[in-house]
């Protein structure tokens, strides 16, 4: 028949194994010439002259093994001075070179070249020149190792160290404790005993000012000078009206004032001062230009935080509440260490007469300044312990790190690498974080941190994966996938983002390199 | 940028995956939509004045009144040939010209003489020629109704909502909208007009805002607007393009669909807002007959429809057929469009097929596509720079996976400078292009027709200089904010624009550009990213026209000018591909079409099937939707469903939004790559049957992809079925759309048919519901008995590969025994079969006996496929299979061959093995 193709007799180089098209010689044997052929997956057995007659009998393709009638064939490329190799039937004369020999098109009207021999000189020779990086990438990679081991060794070393220096770190703490407690004790006492001296000193001042005071206020309420406050008198006084609310200050209102007289002496006036002293308010300054002047109403208002007046208004309290909590921290804040102590404001506003405490006594001084040496050496010895356990921390981090089989990535850890291209500076910290930033300003973005190492199963150390990097509108955390290759220079090669906000980098070190393998590549053959 | 990028966080923030309906307008929110929705059925205030008639040999022509405001209006109507009616109305001294759509008819359709039958003063009958088809002229109140016999087919203005807002001049030249004052003076000035009813001034007549945007109206209110009853008629389809149902729904209680091209961001399924392209064609249909109606208005437009019936439950239906109390069954439609005039064609059918012609001769057919076109296209946005494109080209061959196309999207350019590619990603494109080349495959490069405002850049510098750019109201170069930011966008209703436009694409300037690198325009609704519902102002202005009477054209004219460029680019000689996300009745000869930007959801997988569909049923056949979905990221099982969908839809094209995952077909695990390279092989295995269904749309304008009612269309079962089609007539899809499903149901159609699984072999008899167990590998497809499709089985990187591979033939049998089909062949990519280059063959099955005859004797072409393998389903054991070939038939010792066959009992399937004749050739094969 016209489109009955006729058997064509396999390889092209001089030895030559006649078998049909397409079978390599491995499966010579199964297509014996002139026999009965059976399709490889046993499913039935058809005349050979039906093998490669561009017809599909068999449903494993196996008959076809020349020819693109299959679905599911494979082609097999001698590619004589190159690699053989299987291509899909369906690129059998497709009219696209696919073998390097040329001969899966035979009938497509394709010119094909035989490109073997240039393709193994150019395999050959970046196989020479991989393998020359990975000759001196391993002989690197060993002096990773060899580095890594030692530097594994001192930080152990070091770490045994540390955490003895750790144990005296701590001794002399619980020492320098209690020296400080032993020290805060008197302290505490002779500052407390100051206070309390300085506290009474100023009660009797203020004693003697609110006699004093009296006196005034009693001379001035007696405004006809007959050595009594008369009722009249009192009443001239209106912001003295116990119940200030219904506006009126009557007689009989004053009389109580005054105790149920009708006036009062100079000895008399003793018992009602108490009553009146607060609400009195000077005739000189009513009318005089005194700083703390306000008008009668608004006196009620609380103008200081001991005001002793309840509060009229809810609110208010409560944010006093908060002012004092306040108050109350920055006390506790900055308050032991300052000498002499300042008193609480509010104190300091009311009695600003009485000036501030006097200067702790030299004695409470000494007490003080003790204290102090206790608690600064207390916290140094504290910080020095601190310091210790980060450092041990970080040992033991880094000793237990995954750094490869033997180590031999130790040597990235605490190093940064970047890459600068059309737009950005990529940095990579192995172990750390992958950065991103614009080479003409603005901000840093994170494209995520150390993860885990991610490879194939058998290749683990081939991939690291860097996560939770800054998040993506409406899409993922940042994250990178850095790909590592063998190579002499500890390198980023190139990044892209393959996908909106995964980040793939290429990085070369020598301690990806394995051991070079034997030269000549074993799977190019040179002749059948 | 910072507004552009408030707009695009505005656009992008808004609901996370639903589309902000406070961006598109209600009909409520347009001005003429709501004014003339108030107006409710009722007797017409139009008269027609009988003693203006004018009949000549093409036309009549009469006038009508509205008795109201005096206006008065012409009528015109046609009978044309093809069993058609046009009726067109406009004013009859319009204040300056209204606007006619122009370059969608593919020509003045021609007509056939209309005669009066009769003639009173209350109407006259006119005699349609066509058996006792009449149409009748009411006068008062005026209304047309085409009559056959004694049934009314349709009636127009039967409800009186016949409107039309005659062009006047502007009496609150203040702006004030108080003008009542002024009535007076204006009356007083129109002496004829004393009685006239005094025109109200409303809102929105003269100005509208919407949101920011203010639109000036400097003509006015000029909406038009006509009802048209279907007695008989439950099922209306068409007016495309919303992400509905199939069968249209009623619109009573919501809004009507609405025609106005958007570009919709996250658009919501199931609703009848617009969407990005605009076909005012309705087909209404029952089992007698399928009717059409074509409104050719350009403005945006809504169409209400409602029901008698709607609503009725079936046992409601089933009551009144008992009680014989039932009133026919009728919905009525009304349009109602912003500017423009009244022009309808009527077509009449009777049958689905008459239509698509009917309409096919008014705008054309589908364009005949490259072959490669419609295999599998791999996009998405985006490919990120040449190596990108290398590696994904070469992961199809790692996996054995054939494609045609691959996309790059707006990334690629350089500033989305259209026309210009990205200098460092996208450095040397003629080698990457070659690199394809070498494949035998080819690149799509977006064009969009925004053009960065850049006076480095020569396209804007050129369409500048030549006052190519849409102007503002105020006679400026009209500007809005897209991709590249400030944008101008060229005025494509000009034609000379669009020969500029088109001699860009030439290889000498379109640098970098090959033969294989064809185009895709998107964005052409037009997307103005800052303008009001992100589009174009309506008082842009086109030449002496406002943007307000093209915008649904627009999308239309950058398609055809791009198309035009890549002909040209060929001298003429091979076939362009472009596809557009806007589009008008007519796109169709352009190109393809896709659905938009969908989500990676189930029930956007489903809805591709209805959009698809509506679109086939308005002469656009080369359709689909982004496989995967485009925004979000699909299930691995959504991914492979959608695949197995859209390997089986006309155009086979997975996209997907710039931040999502990627997904090229080997991602998701060697069960899943699997799975999707056995659905894209089977698309390549049928692609011999959907170049010859293309061949046929762009012959007839029949869909390629088929509603089962368009085949069945005296079967009420499949009305409204939409979850399932069939390709051409031949073959049955029914997509697994359910996330987790065991089993589908499906419903075979015809009474007389067999149906046989294109897997299995199975056979089914037709007019029953199947059920079918599914697996993730399940695609039910069914092959109708009574046909023979051709295929090919040897499935190769790409379409173009395949070309000389054999044939295989699946004749499927049906109860009588016989089956026939069809064979084209041309060289798949030039124009030259319009020059009798092709084979086309007929194939038929009777009397046992196989034959393939020349159909097209006249043509001339040669193939160097052959007949590898012909498999008859349902077939019997012959003692023998002979063959009979080429000139040999005719002399009397023609050599007889024996030919070698396989019969599977189990399922009837006789396999006849390597006849080898060639494909070209006449034969005959004997079953004995």
């Amino acid at each position: 028949m016209f489109w009955y193709l006729l058997l064509l007799w396999g390889g092209i180089s001089a030895v030559e194994v006649q078998r049909p098209r397409g079978v390599p010689l491995s499966k010579r044997p199964f297509y014996e010439e002139n026999k009965p052929f059976t399709c490889l997956d046993g499913s039935r057995t058809i005349p050979f002259d039906r093998i490669n007659d561009d017809y599909c009998d068999c449903q494993d393709g196996s008959d076809e093994p020349g020819t693109a009638a299959c679905p599911n064939g494979n082609f097999h490329c001698t590619n004589a001075g190159f690699r053989p190799t299987f291509i899909p039937s369906s690129h059998v004369n497709d009219g696209i070179c696919d073998c390097c020999d040329a001969t899966d098109e035979y009938n497509s009207g394709a010119e094909c070249q035989n490109t073997c021999r240039e393709l193994w000189r150019k395999e050959k020779e970046s196989m020479q020149k991989l393998a020359e990086i990975a000759k001196e990438g391993f002989l690197l990679k060993q002096q990773l190792i060899q580095e890594a081991k030692r530097g594994l060794e001192e930080k152990q070393t070091k770490l045994g160290e540390v955490q003895n220096s750790k144990k005296d770190l701590e001794t002399n703490v619980e020492a320098l404790r209690t020296a400080k407690e032993a020290a805060e004790q008197p302290e505490k006492e002779a500052k407390e005993r100051h206070l309390k001296a300085w506290e009474e000193q100023n009660a009797a001042i203020r004693m003697e000012k609110d006699k004093v005071r009296m006196a005034e206020v009693f001379i001035e309420l007696d405004a006809d000078g007959d050595g009594f406050v008369s009722v009249a008198e009192l009443l001239s006084h209106s912001e003295m009206d116990p119940d200030s609310s219904d506006g009126s200050f009557t007689e009989a209102e004053a009389q109580e004032l005054l105790g149920g007289v009708d006036k009062v002496n100079t000895a008399a006036f003793e018992t009602i001062w108490s009553k009146i002293r607060e609400k009195y308010v000077s005739e000189s300054n009513t009318d005089g230009p005194a700083p703390v002047e306000t008008p009668q109403e608004e006196v009620r208002e609380p103008v200081s935080d001991n005001d002793s007046e309840p509060y009229p208004d809810d609110d208010i309290p409560e944010e006093e509440d908060e002012d004092e909590d306040e108050d109350e921290d920055e006390d506790m804040d900055d308050g032991d260490y300052k000498s002499p102590p300042v008193t609480r404001t509010d104190e300091k506003k009311d009695d600003s007469e009485e000036g501030a405490m006097p200067p702790y006594d030299q004695e409470t001084q000494n007490l003080i300044d003790a204290a102090q040496k206790a608690r600064n050496e207390f916290e140094e010895a504290e910080r020095a312990l601190r310091e210790v356990d980060d450092q041990i921390r970080n040992l033991e981090k880094e000793i237990s790190f995954d750094f490869g089989p033997s180590s031999e990535f130790a040597y990235l850890y605490s190093q940064c690498y970047e890459l600068t291209t059309g737009e950005y500076v990529y940095r990579l910290c192995p172990f750390n974080r992958v950065s991103q930033k614009p080479k003409y300003g603005g901000s840093e973005t994170n494209l995520g941190t150390w993860g885990k190492w991610a490879g194939p199963e058998g290749n683990v150390y081939s991939v690291m994966k860097y996560e939770q990097g800054t998040g993506c509108w409406q899409g993922p955390n940042r994250s990178t996938t850095v790909k590592l290759t063998c190579g002499k220079e500890t390198v980023v090669t190139s990044t892209s983002e393959p996908s909106r906000c995964e980040y793939l980098m290429e990085f070369t070190s020598p301690a990806v390199c394995q051991e070079a393998p034997d030269l000549e590549v074993s799977d190019i053959h040179e002749e059948l | 940028m910072v507004p552009v990028l408030v707009v695009w966080l505005a656009l992008c923030l808004s609901g996370t995956w639903a589309v902000d309906r406070s961006n598109f307008k209600t009909c409520d929110q347009s001005s003429f939509c709501k004014r003339q929705r108030a107006l409710k059925p009722g007797e017409s205030p139009y008269r027609a004045l009988l003693e203006t008639m004018e009949l000549t040999n093409t036309r009549l022509t009469l006038q009508l009144i509205n008795d109201n405001n005096k206006v008065r209006l012409l009528l015109e109507l046609y009978r044309l040939q093809g069993n058609m009616t046009r009726v067109k109305i406009n004013e009859l001294k319009p204040l300056k010209p209204r606007y006619e759509v122009p370059d969608v008819l593919v020509r003045e359709p021609p007509t056939e003489p209309l005669s009066v039958l009769s003639q009173d003063e209350n109407g006259v009958v006119l005699s349609l020629g066509v058996e006792s088809q009449r149409v009748i002229v009411s006068a008062q109140p005026f209304r047309l109704d085409i009559v056959e016999g004694h049934n009314v087919l349709m009636s127009l203005n039967s409800r009186g909502l016949l409107a039309f807002e005659h062009l006047r001049m502007r009496k609150d030249t203040q702006a004030e909208p108080e003008a009542e004052n002024k009535e007076e003076a204006d009356t007083a000035h129109q002496a004829e007009t004393t009685k006239e009813e005094e025109e109200k001034v409303e809102e929105g007549m003269w100005e509208e805002t919407f949101k920011s945007h203010s639109d000036s109206k400097p003509n006015g209110p000029s909406a038009v607007s006509l009802d048209f009853s279907l007695p008989g008629v439950e099922h209306v389809y068409g007016i495309p393009e919303h992400a509905d149902t199939l069968r249209l729904k009623t619109t009573d209680n919501g809004d009507p669909y609405r025609l106005y091209n958007l570009d919709v961001f996250q658009y919501e399924l199931y609703n009848p807002m617009a969407l990005y392209g605009a076909v005012p064609v309705m087909l209404a249909h029952n089992t007698q007959r399928t009717t059409g109606i074509f409104w050719l208005n350009a403005a945006e437009t809504w169409v209400d429809i409602s029901s008698n019936t709607a609503g009725k439950t079936v046992f409601g239906k089933m009551l009144d057929y008992v009680q014989g109390s039932s009133e026919t069954p009728q919905t009525d439609v009304r349009w109602i469009s912003e500017s423009g005039i009244i022009d309808v064609f009527i077509m009449l059918g009777p049958t689905p097929k008459d239509i698509f012609s009917q309409y096919a001769s008014l705008t054309g057919t589908q364009s005949f596509p490259p072959l490669s076109s419609l295999g599998y296209h791999q996009c998405r946005w985006n490919y990120n720079d040449q190596e990108d494109v290398r590696s994904v080209d070469a992961g199809f061959d790692e996996h054995d996976i054939p494609y045609d196309f691959i996309w790059l999207d707006i990334e690629h350019t350089d500033g989305k400078r259209y026309f210009t590619w990205d200098p460092h990603k996208f450095a040397s494109p003629k080698d990457m292009l070659q690199g394809l080349k070498d494949k035998k495959r080819n690149m799509v490069a977006i064009v969009d027709p925004h053009i960065k405002v850049d006076s480095n850049y020569k396209i804007h510098n050129e369409i500048r200089s030549r006052g190519f750019y849409v102007k503002n109201k105020d006679g400026g170069d009209y500007e809005g904010w897209c991709w590249p930011g400030n944008a101008g966008y060229p005025d494509f209703t000009q034609p000379d624009m669009r020969a500029w436009w088109a001699s860009m694409f030439s290889y000498d300037q379109y640098e970098g550009s090959m033969d294989n690198l064809y185009t895709w325009n998107d964005m052409n609704e037009p997307s103005v990213f800052n303008g009001p519902e992100v589009t174009m102002h309506k008082d842009a202005v086109h030449g002496s026209w406002e943007h307000r009477d093209v915008h649904n054209l627009y999308g239309l004219y950058v398609h055809r000018a791009t198309m035009e460029g890549l002909i040209q680019r060929s001298g003429g000689v091979e076939r362009p591909f472009v596809l557009t996300r806007a589009f008008f009745a007519g796109s169709q000869r352009y190109g393809a079409v896709w659905t938009g930007d969908n989500a990676a959801e189930w029930d956007h997988l489903k809805i591709s099937i209805p959009m698809c569909l509506s679109l086939g049923l308005v002469g656009i056949s080369f359709c689909g939707a982004d496989v995967g979905g485009f925004f979000k990221s699909p299930s691995p099982e959504l991914l492979v469903r959608w695949y197995q969908t859209g390997a089986y839809q006309p155009f086979f094209r997975a996209h997907a939004h710039l931040d999502t995952p990627r997904r090229e077909p080997w991602l998701f695990g060697p069960e899943n790559t699997a799975l999707i390279r056995e659905v894209i092989r089977q698309r390549y295995t049928f692609l011999p049957y959907w170049y010859q269904l293309f061949y046929h749309a762009y012959r007839t304008g029949e869909p390629v992809m088929r509603a089962l009612w368009v085949e069945y269309p005296q079967d009420p079962a499949t009305f409204a079925v939409d979850d399932e089609f069939l390709i051409g007539r031949d073959l049955l899809v029914h997509p697994v759309t359910e996330e987790g499903a065991r089993g589908v149901t499906a419903f075979l159609p015809g009474k007389e048919e067999v149906w046989f699984d294109i897997h299995t072999f199975q056979k089914h008899n037709g007019a029953q519901n199947l059920y079918i167990p599914v697996t993730m590998s399940s695609i039910p497809v069914f092959q109708r008995g009574g046909s023979i499709i051709p295929r090919k089985l040897r499935v190769r990187r790409s379409s173009a590969c395949m070309e000389h591979d054999p044939y295989t033939l699946f004749v499927a049998l049906n109860t009588r025994r016989t089956a026939e089909g069809e064979l084209y062949i041309d060289d798949g990519h030039t124009f030259n079969f319009d020059n009798k280059e092709f084979i086309h063959r007929r194939l038929f099955f009777s009397n046992n006996v196989l034959s393939s005859v020349n159909v097209a004797p006249e043509a001339q072409f040669t193939t160097k496929s052959w007949i590898e393998r012909v498999v008859i389903l349902g077939a019997s054991k012959p003692r023998k299979v002979t063959l009979i070939t080429a000139g040999k038939l005719k002399t009397a010792e023609a050599p007889v061959f024996r030919l070698d066959f396989d019969f599977d009992a189990s399922v009837s399937v006789l396999t006849i093995r390597k006849p080898s004749m060639n494909a070209g050739e006449d034969w005959s094969m004997a079953l004995q």
